[in-house]
C-alpha cells in the first residue's frame, strides 16, 4: 500500500468528505461519486480550464471557480449544484451547440459522446441562441483517422495528449476568438503530416465526434478517454489497472 | 566599457546650453501632432533657424503637451523667461511666429494658445511633467529635468526595502485598470525566492481611444526605464522586459534608442551608476492581440507562445515568465515611481483621494471641445473633466454619457457627473477606471449602438480559449445587433441579460469577465432606449 496521504475535510453540497491535500475539487468530487459536468478536463493531461462547465460556488468566495483548477483547502464549502449553476451550465452548452454543427442523428459518435452526455445530464433540451452553422471543411486525408472540425468544441484534449503524452505536438490551435480552429502541423492536411505517429491518442481522448476512425458510420465510433488516464497512471505511478471502457 | 554618466555635469551643461540662444523653439512631435503635420513644422523651423536666423534660435522636438485637438503645438521660450504656446501651427505660420519673436520679440496673436484656460490650469502633471519640456531622444534633456536622480538616490542612499517602503507609503494602485495596490505586488516579488526574477512593463495598451501609455513610452522613455530600474532594485530582479504593442512603432523606436543610450551611460546594464546593481531591459513586441494585455497571456507571448491567458493561481509572482517569479506593472504605474522615490511616498499620498492616491492620465476623446491627453488628481469630478478641462460638448449638443474603461468599462450618465473619479467610485457605478480612456458622448449617440460597438470589439479580441467568452460574445453581439436594428423581442432582451451574467461570471480571464460591462451599464442607465427599440415588435415575442 502506498503511504497514506495527508487529508483535509471539505464539504461538497453540504456533506463532509475527505479530500487529499493537493487534489482539485473536481478530483475530490469524482472520488466521492459527485458528478460535476466537465468537457475539457481529462485526468492525466494538464488542466486547461476552458469549457467552464465545472464552475462551482465556494462559500465566502464571490466568484465562481472551475473545479478542475481549484485546489482543496481545509473547511472549504463547495456547492456543485444550484439554480444559478444549472442555468449557467445550460447556457454554456447551448453556446457550444450553437457554435458548431452538432447533429447527433448523423454523428459517428452518437451514443459515445461526452458533449451529448453532458447536455442530457444538464437538461439542455433546446438551443436559445442563433445557430452559427459554420462551413468547416472535414479533413479525411489521414489514412486512419478523420477530423471533422464541425463537431470540435476546442477542448484541446487532442493538442495536450499529442504534446504531453505522445510527444509529437501535431495538433495546435490557430487564430483567435470565434475564428479559432484546430490545425495539424502548420495548417497542412493531417494526411501529409510528417510528425503524426498514428498513435490514435487524440482520437481516444476526443469528447465528441470530431475525431474518429476512418470508415466509422453513424453511431459506430467509440472513444476511450480513460485509456489516456490509464496510460499516464501506468507510466508515472506504475499502476496497471484496466481502463473502464466507455459503453 | 561604457562610462557612467555624470548626472550633475550633464545637468549643468544643459542649463548653460539653455542660455546660449535668445530663443528656444519646441515642436510637439508626439503621434497626434505628428499626424497633424508637426514634422513639416519642425523642418520649416529648423531650416529657418539654420539659415536666415543664424545661431539665435535653438530648435528641438518635444513630447505631448496634451491638447491634441489643437495640434500641431509649438512652444517658444525666450531667454530670461517668457514662454508662448501656439496651436494649429502650419509650417508657414511657424516661420512667421518664430520671425516675429526673433525680430520684434513679440508673440503672434492669431496662433497663440491661452494656457490659462482650464484645460491647462486644472491639470496636475506628474507623469506627463516632461511633455512639452524635454526632447525624448536625448537622455541629457531628461537628466537636466531631474531624470535618474531618483535612481541615483535609491542606489546610493537607500536599501531595496526603503524604496519599497516609499512605494507603500504612496499607496499607489496599478494604473492598468484593476487598481491592485502596487506595493503589495512588489512585496510579493521581493519575497519570492531568487536568483532569477523578472519585471515586465505592460505597454500593450489596447482600449479604443486610449493612448496614455503610448505617450509615456514615446515622449518620456527614460522615465519608464528609471521606474523599472527602481522596481528591479526594490524587488531584487535583474532582468526586465517592456512589452509594447506592434501598433506603436514610434514607441518601440524611442524605447530602443533610450535603452541603448542608457546602457552606454551605465544607467542600465552592469554596475549601474558604479554600484553593485545590474539590470538589463529588453523590448518585446506584441503581434496585435488585445488579450495580450492580460498578464498571463502577455507572459505567454513573451515566451514566444500563443497569447492566451492561463488559469491563476499560480500568480505570476509565484510562477511567471519562464517559470520564474515575475511582476507585471503598467507603464503609467512605473512612470510614477521615479517621482515617488524622489519626493517621498507621503508627498504622493497627499495627492488625490484617500483610496486612490496620485494623479491619473486620461485620454479625452469623443464629442468634446478639447480632446487630448490630460492628467488630473484622482477624485476630480467627471463634471470638471468634461465641462471645465474638456471645454464641454461640441456643436451645441448636450452631454449624454461618459464611457470609461473601454470595452471592459461602462457608460456613466449625466446624473453622476459630480462623482469624484477614482477606482472605487467608478466601480460602484458599474464601470471601471480602466487604463484611462474617457470617451464623452453627446445626445445623438444611441446606447444600444455603443454597447454593440464594444461587444464587437470584445468578440473579435477574444482569444477563443474559454467557451463563454469565445461564443458568448458572438451571441451577445448578435442579440445587440438584432435589438439595435429594431428586430429584437422581449425574449431577446431577457436572453441578452442572462447571457451577460453567464459571460461575466464564468469566463476565464478579465477580458470575458468584463466584456458584458458596456451592455450591463447601458441597460442599467439607459434601459428606456432598449425598450423603445423593442416595443414595436412585441408580437414576435413567442
Amino acid at each position: 500500500m502506498p503511504e497514506r496521504q495527508p487529508t483535509v475535510t471539505i464539504a461538497i453540497d453540504g456533506i463532509d468528505v475527505e479530500a487529499i491535500q493537493g487534489e482539485t475539487v473536481l478530483q475530490c468530487a469524482r472520488r466521492h461519486q459527485v458528478d460535476i459536468p466537465s468537457l475539457c478536463f481529462l485526468e492525466g493531461l494538464s488542466t486547461m480550464g476552458g469549457c467552464r462547465l465545472c464552475v462551482v460556488e465556494i462559500a465566502e468566495d464571490p466568484r465562481l471557480r472551475p473545479a478542475c483548477a481549484t485546489t482543496v483547502a481545509a473547511d472549504m464549502e463547495v456547492t456543485t449544484e444550484s439554480p444559478r449553476l444549472r442555468a449557467y451550465r445550460r447556457s454554456i452548452l447551448e453556446l457550444l451547440f450553437a457554435e458548431g454543427n452538432h447533429v447527433c442523428a448523423v454523428c459517428v459518435s452518437n451514443g459515445s459522446c461526452e458533449l451529448q452526455d453532458v447536455a442530457v445530464r444538464c437538461g439542455m433540451d433546446h438551443v436559445r441562441y442563433q445557430l452559427q452553422s459554420p462551413r468547416r471543411h472535414v479533413d479525411a486525408s489521414h489514412p486512419k483517422y478523420v477530423f471533422d472540425p464541425n463537431r470540435c468544441i476546442l477542448c484541446t484534449r487532442c493538442v495536450r495528449v499529442c504534446d504531453e503524452i505522445e510527444g509529437a505536438h501535431v495538433w495546435d490551435v490557430a487564430h483567435r476568438g470565434h475564428g479559432a480552429e484546430l490545425v495539424t502541423e502548420l495548417h497542412r492536411p493531417w494526411g501529409e503530416s510528417t510528425s503524426c505517429t498514428w498513435c490514435g491518442k487524440c482520437v481516444a481522448a476526443c469528447p465528441t465526434g470530431s475525431l474518429s476512425y476512418q470508415g466509422s458510420s453513424v453511431g459506430e465510433m467509440r472513444h476511450v478517454p480513460n485509456m489516456i488516464t490509464w496510460l499516464v497512471a501506468a507510466r508515472e505511478r506504475g499502476e496497471w489497472t484496466e481502463p473502464e471502457a466507455r459503453r | 566599457m561604457a562610462t557612467p554618466i555624470d548626472l550633475h555635469e550633464v545637468t549643468e551643461r544643459e542649463r548653460e546650453e539653455q542660455f546660449r540662444t535668445p530663443l528656444r523653439v519646441k515642436v510637439c512631435n508626439s503621434t497626434s501632432c505628428a499626424s497633424a503635420g508637426s514634422g513639416a513644422v519642425l523642418q520649416a523651423v529648423r531650416e529657418l533657424a539654420e539659415g536666415e536666423l543664424g545661431n539665435t534660435v535653438a530648435v528641438s522636438q518635444t513630447g505631448c503637451m496634451g491638447l491634441c485637438s489643437g495640434g500641431p503645438l509649438m512652444r517658444v521660450e525666450q531667454r530670461g523667461g517668457g514662454q508662448h504656446d501656439y496651436h494649429i501651427v502650419t509650417p508657414i505660420a511657424a516661420e512667421r511666429i518664430v520671425r516675429n519673436h526673433a525680430d520684434h520679440g513679440t508673440p503672434t496673436a492669431d496662433y497663440l494658445l491661452d494656457t490659462s484656460m482650464p484645460f491647462f490650469a486644472r491639470q496636475q502633471r506628474i507623469v506627463l511633467a516632461n511633455g512639452g519640456v524635454i526632447d525624448p531622444d536625448r537622455v541629457e534633456s531628461y537628466v537636466a529635468h531631474g531624470g535618474y536622480a531618483a535612481l541615483a538616490k535609491a542606489l546610493t542612499t537607500m536599501t531595496p526595502d526603503e524604496v519599497l517602503e516609499q512605494v507603500r507609503l504612496s499607496r499607489i494602485r496599478g494604473r492598468g485598470g484593476a487598481g491592485y495596490p502596487t506595493a503589495n505586488k512588489w512585496a510579493l516579488l521581493a519575497a519570492a525566492p531568487g536568483p532569477v526574477k523578472y519585471i515586465v512593463a505592460n505597454g500593450d495598451e489596447g482600449d479604443p481611444g486610449a493612448f496614455m501609455d503610448r505617450t509615456i513610452m514615446e515622449d518620456d522613455p527614460h522615465r519608464l526605464l528609471e521606474g523599472m530600474a527602481l522596481a528591479a532594485y526594490a524587488t531584487g530582479a535583474h532582468h526586465a522586459y517592456i512589452y509594447v504593442r506592434a501598433e506603436y512603432p514610434r514607441a518601440v523606436e524611442r524605447l530602443d534608442r533610450a535603452i541603448k543610450v542608457a546602457r552606454r551611460n551605465r544607467l542600465l546594464g552592469r554596475r549601474i551608476l558604479e554600484t553593485d546593481f545590474d539590470l538589463d531591459i529588453e523590448i518585446r513586441i506584441g503581434a496585435g492581440a488585445f488579450v495580450c494585455g492580460e498578464e498571463t497571456a502577455l507572459l505567454a507571448s513573451i515566451e514566444g507562445r500563443r497569447g492566451t491567458p492561463r488559469l491563476r493561481p499560480p500568480y505570476p509572482t509565484e510562477r511567471g515568465l519562464f517559470g520564474a517569479p515575475t511582476m507585471i506593472n503598467n507603464v503609467e504605474t512605473l512612470a510614477n515611481i521615479a517621482p515617488i522615490v524622489a519626493n517621498g511616498g507621503e508627498w504622493f499620498a497627499a495627492i488625490g483621494t484617500e483610496g486612490s492616491t496620485g494623479t491619473k492620465v486620461f485620454a479625452l476623446a469623443g464629442d468634446i471641445v478639447n480632446t487630448g491627453l490630460i492628467e488630473v488628481p484622482m477624485g476630480t469630478t467627471l463634471r470638471d473633466i468634461v465641462e471645465e478641462i474638456g471645454g464641454g460638448i461640441a456643436g451645441g449638443h448636450t452631454f449624454k454619457a461618459a464611457q470609461t474603461g473601454g470595452p471592459s468599462g461602462g457608460c456613466i450618465p449625466s446624473r453622476y457627473l459630480d462623482t469624484p473619479v477614482d477606482y472605487d467610485s467608478l466601480r460602484a457605478l458599474g464601470s471601471i477606471m480602466g487604463s484611462g480612456g474617457l470617451i464623452v458622448m453627446d445626445d445623438r449617440k444611441r446606447m444600444p449602438d455603443v454597447a454593440k460597438y464594444f461587444m464587437e470589439f470584445s468578440r473579435d479580441e477574444s482569444c477563443g480559449k474559454c467557451v463563454p467568452c469565445r461564443t458568448g460574445t458572438v451571441q451577445l453581439h448578435h442579440l445587440l445587433d438584432k435589438i439595435a436594428s429594431g428586430d429584437g423581442s422581449r425574449r431577446d432582451l431577457r436572453d441578452l441579460e442572462h447571457l451577460c451574467a453567464v459571460v461575466r461570471d464564468t469566463s476565464l480571464c478579465g477580458l470575458g469577465q468584463t466584456a458584458p460591462n458596456p451592455v450591463l451599464s447601458t441597460l442599467q442607465y439607459f434601459r428606456a432606449e432598449y425598450d423603445a427599440l423593442i416595443s414595436t415588435t412585441e408580437s414576435s415575442d413567442a
